[in-house]
């Protein structure tokens, strides 16, 4: 049972408070993706934590709109809507128990599904935050379609907790498949990335597909009737305890990234097929790369640049990157709009300060 | 805002000649005119000058010259926008993008395609068509609108249900700011690094920089897609038979529900064989592999039936599945028919409000004296209540202002927003101030001047002054609390 806990007050006092003293901020939930981004600025941090601030305030299965505070867990939203047949369509992941909806969102990680449902910044469709002046501030609402002001609430989406605290979000939920379905075919690397983009051209009810060690493993979801087709299409072997996979894949519990070695994510278009040496891991039918590799950053960066994608340092955890910035660099009038936003949202820029670009 | 004189015009059109060749600066009275207004034509202003770049260097030396003189700067594409967000202004160019008309590049194998803003977004899925791939947003007027305006709307149309809006189907856009720099949004990848610009230039009406150069997403073209239409002697249970559809797990690829008087217009017109003695009808496409689209089907069929349906008609085949569709596509020059005017309104309300707020609608219209036909984007909310008026008649188009203003608070109250697809514009400015406080008006303004500090692009649309905002507040006075409260009035 969710416990319905509304600390608003207190989390405004608490800007407020800082803003006027200058007192940088540290936004956590539930602490389990700690390691994504660039450290927070230690010198005069507070934390500010979200995960007392709970509860759904909102759902309604017919209307396929949540609503939920941002310290509510993930894992307890997730089995609500298990109940009523639904699910939240960006499957983002849990990398410890305590994940909390608020942090899935500021992150912006959207799992397997990613490339046939959408990302988390697709599904949400409201938000109230507040920013760094203390204000409360209501975006979006529970609406599918809502064109009036600027599109906020998507922007709070993997802004990494930089722009605002978010207080409550509202998302878009989808049905759970009828059926699901995991094909694995054996093949190599080519082989896989040839047949993920003939997929991905054709109209099976594929929802997700991923190469690892000689194996494509393709998700089907759908229709029974539909599923049964497909699977005799693709005539593969079907995988046991496949939601299992997935979730191990999602949660970055899969044995591909059971290492100490840094994780770098490459975000390219389908058809980039980069030359890679080191293990890597295929998802988002070939649209994303997890790479272990210790190669210079700059080198790993030029190689996603070149077929017009992006490198995350994901995980560093024996620090072999330091001082490096976690996201790749970004356009200097990008760039520029960058502190502009966050001088807007942020003025005394007491959230999170250097957690996305140490710059900002 | 800066009062034109003569002498500024002319200096900035000799300027301007000096940037653009002679054909792509447009002066005269007669070769204005025909921009005075967009989609929403009871908003007319003829604008100082109209400009036709047709390179992206001529945009920046346009937009590096008016930022430099002051000059402000309208874009506009086909000009099909509902919300008056590209009626030019008396002392500013208006900057066409109709020659910006190339499908540069279309990429099967990542389902995507580069395309300049002045395509029209049905040549988008007519060239991708060969690769059987289309792009999913269809407002109904994609035979002219462009892919510039939809990206600068948000602009949506009867599939948003199950394929989203624009927003969800672009990955890249390339834009100039005011200050003539060309940037990059968005990436070639699923995403892009640091903050989702990509998002906030979607449905920013010509506010933040002016679009050059779009990458869409393309999806495979559905095996089969099937209608139902239903009729119902009661447009709750209409209501009801919606909700059963998204409870049992089905996401139909388009789900529109239509009145008596939409229903009445759209038959003389379109000949669909719709029943003209139903209180509402349902149309319910479903698509995607035969095997799936089958069992749907039936399921539909049966729920349908279960929540009282009095008729049901299937579609056997494409033309027939085009024919019932031809109906619903052509209601809104069906309603043109029946009256001299028509307004069109874009409230979006959340679905189990639908009775209530129709309810009250009909209560207005008779308030009024003015009749209102409704077509309902039933699966998101997205209601157009279509008010009928003859603007020949003194005072009726106040008065249908008026009344339309009426049904979007009546949105807003509902838990909805003042508008779902078509922008706020100039049309919807003042039921800004009702949809939000002084905080995010604020923020909005502060958004805007990230990009465009001078505010001249598109001045004036889209996000109202506090001050106007103030001078309104005593209309919007809700639970006994004014709806900005933090600010002087006179």
């Amino acid at each position: 049972m969710i416990e319905n806990v509304n600390r608003t007050q207190e989390l405004q006092d608490r800007i407020r408070a800082a803003a006027s003293d200058r007192q940088m901020l540290s936004i956590i939930g539930g602490n389990s993706k700690a390691f994504y981004g660039n450290p927070v600025k230690q010198h005069n941090t507070a934390v500010i934590e979200t995960r007392i601030h709970q509860g759904i305030t909102s759902y309604e299965p017919s209307e396929l709109v949540l609503t939920a505070r941002a310290g509510t867990p993930l894992a307890e939203i997730e089995a609500l809507l298990a109940e009523n047949g639904q699910m939240l369509p960006f499957e983002p992941p849990h990398f410890a128990e305590h994940t909390t909806f608020g942090g899935a969102i500021a992150a912006g990680l959207s799992g397997s599904r990613r490339p046939f449902s959408g990302a988390v910044r697709d599904f949400v469709l409201g938000c109230r935050i507040i920013n760094g002046k203390g204000e409360i501030m209501q975006f979006g609402g529970q609406v599918m379609k809502n064109v009036a002001g600027y599109d906020v609430s998507r922007l709070m989406a993997a802004a990494m907790g930089t722009l605002g605290l978010l207080l409550e979000v509202s998302v878009k939920v989808l049905p759970l498949p009828q059926t699901e379905s995991t094909q694995v075919l054996a093949c190599d690397r080519q082989q896989a990335l040839k047949k993920m983009q003939q997929l991905n051209q054709g109209t099976l009810p594929v929802s997700a597909m991923l190469y690892e060690n000689e194996k494509l493993y393709i998700r089907l979801s759908g229709a029974g009737s539909a599923v049964a087709a497909a699977e005799k299409t693709l005539a593969g072997e079907t995988l046991i305890h496949a939601d299992n996979f997935w979730q191990q894949i999602n949660n970055q519990q899969h044995p591909f990234f059971q290492t100490d070695k840094p994780l770098w994510r490459l975000s390219l278009p389908f058809t980039a097929e980069p030359v890679i040496d080191e293990p890597h891991l295929v998802d988002w039918a070939g649209a994303q790369y997890w790479l272990h590799s210790e190669r210079a950053a700059d080198e790993i960066r030029a190689q996603a640049q070149q077929f017009h994608g992006h490198a995350t340092l994901f995980r560093d955890p024996v620090n072999h990157y330091p001082g490096e910035e976690r996201f790749s660099e970004l356009q200097p009038g990008i760039k520029q709009l960058h502190l502009q936003l966050k001088m807007r949202f942020d003025p005394q820029g007491i959230f999170n300060y250097g957690r996305l670009y140490s710059w900002l | 805002m800066t009062t034109a004189t003569k002498h500024d015009r002319q200096q900035l059109y000799q300027q301007l000649k000096q940037l653009l060749p002679a054909e792509a600066v447009l002066e005269t009275e007669e070769q204005t005119r025909p921009y005075e207004s967009d989609g929403l034509t009871a908003y007319q202003q003829r604008p100082w000058l109209v400009l036709l770049p047709e390179t992206i260097e001529q945009v920046q030396a346009i937009l590096i010259l008016c930022n430099h003189e002051g000059v402000p700067v309208v874009a506009r594409g086909a000009g099909t926008g509902l919300s008056g967000g590209a009626l030019p202004l008396a002392n500013g160019v208006l900057l066409s993008l109709a020659k910006f008309n190339r499908i540069r590049h279309i990429d099967p194998a990542n389902r995507s395609a580069v395309v300049e803003p002045g395509v029209r977004n049905l040549a988008i899925s007519e060239a991708a068509a060969e690769y059987n791939l289309y792009y999913a947003p269809d407002p109904s007027s994609q035979i002219a609108c462009t892919i510039g305006g939809n990206v600068a709307e948000n602009a949506g149309g009867v599939h948003c249900l199950k394929y989203g809006l624009t927003v969800h189907n672009i990955l890249e856009l390339k834009i100039i700011t005011i200050d003539g720099q060309v940037l990059t949004i968005g990436s070639q990848a699923l995403d892009a690094p640091g903050y989702d610009l990509l998002a906030l230039m979607t449905g920013s009406e010509g506010m933040l920089g002016v679009i050059v150069e779009i990458t869409v997403r393309l999806l495979p073209k559905p095996p089969l897609a099937r209608v139902i239409l239903a009729a119902f002697d009661n447009i709750e249970k209409a209501g009801n038979a919606v909700a059963a559809i998204i409870a049992e797990g089905i996401i139909p690829a388009g789900l529109e529900m239509m009145d008596r008087l939409a229903i009445k217009a759209a038959e003389d017109y379109a000949h669909a064989g719709y029943p003209l003695d139903a209180e509402a009808i349902l149309l319910c496409e479903l698509d995607g592999t035969s095997e799936e689209v089958e069992d749907q089907i039936k399921q539909v069929q049966q729920l349908l039936k279960d929540k009282g349906a009095t008729s049901l008609r299937t579609s056997e085949n494409e033309a027939d599945r085009l024919k019932i569709w031809q109906g619903r596509k052509a209601a809104f020059p069906a309603v043109g028919r029946i009256s001299p005017d028509y307004y069109c309104m874009d409230g979006t309300i959340p679905r189990h409000q639908l009775a209530m707020v129709l309810k009250k609608i009909s209560e207005l219209s008779q308030e009024y004296g003015l009749a209102v036909a409704n077509v309902f984007h039933a699966g998101d909310g997205n209601l157009h209540p279509l008010i009928l008026y003859d603007a020949n008649n003194p005072g009726e188009l106040d008065q249908t202002e008026e009344f339309g203003g009426k049904i979007l608070e009546l949105c807003v109250k509902a838990g909805g927003t003042i508008t779902g697809e078509h922008g706020v514009g100039r049309e919807k400015i003042d039921q800004m101030c009702v949809q939000f406080a002084s905080p995010e008006l604020q923020l909005f303004h502060d958004i805007k001047h990230s990009f465009d500090p001078s505010e001249l692009l598109n001045p004036g649309k889209a996000v109202p002054t506090l001050h106007r905002c103030a001078e309104l507040g005593g209309m919007h006075v809700h639970d006994g609390l004014l709806s900005h409260p933090g600010l002087e009035r006179f």
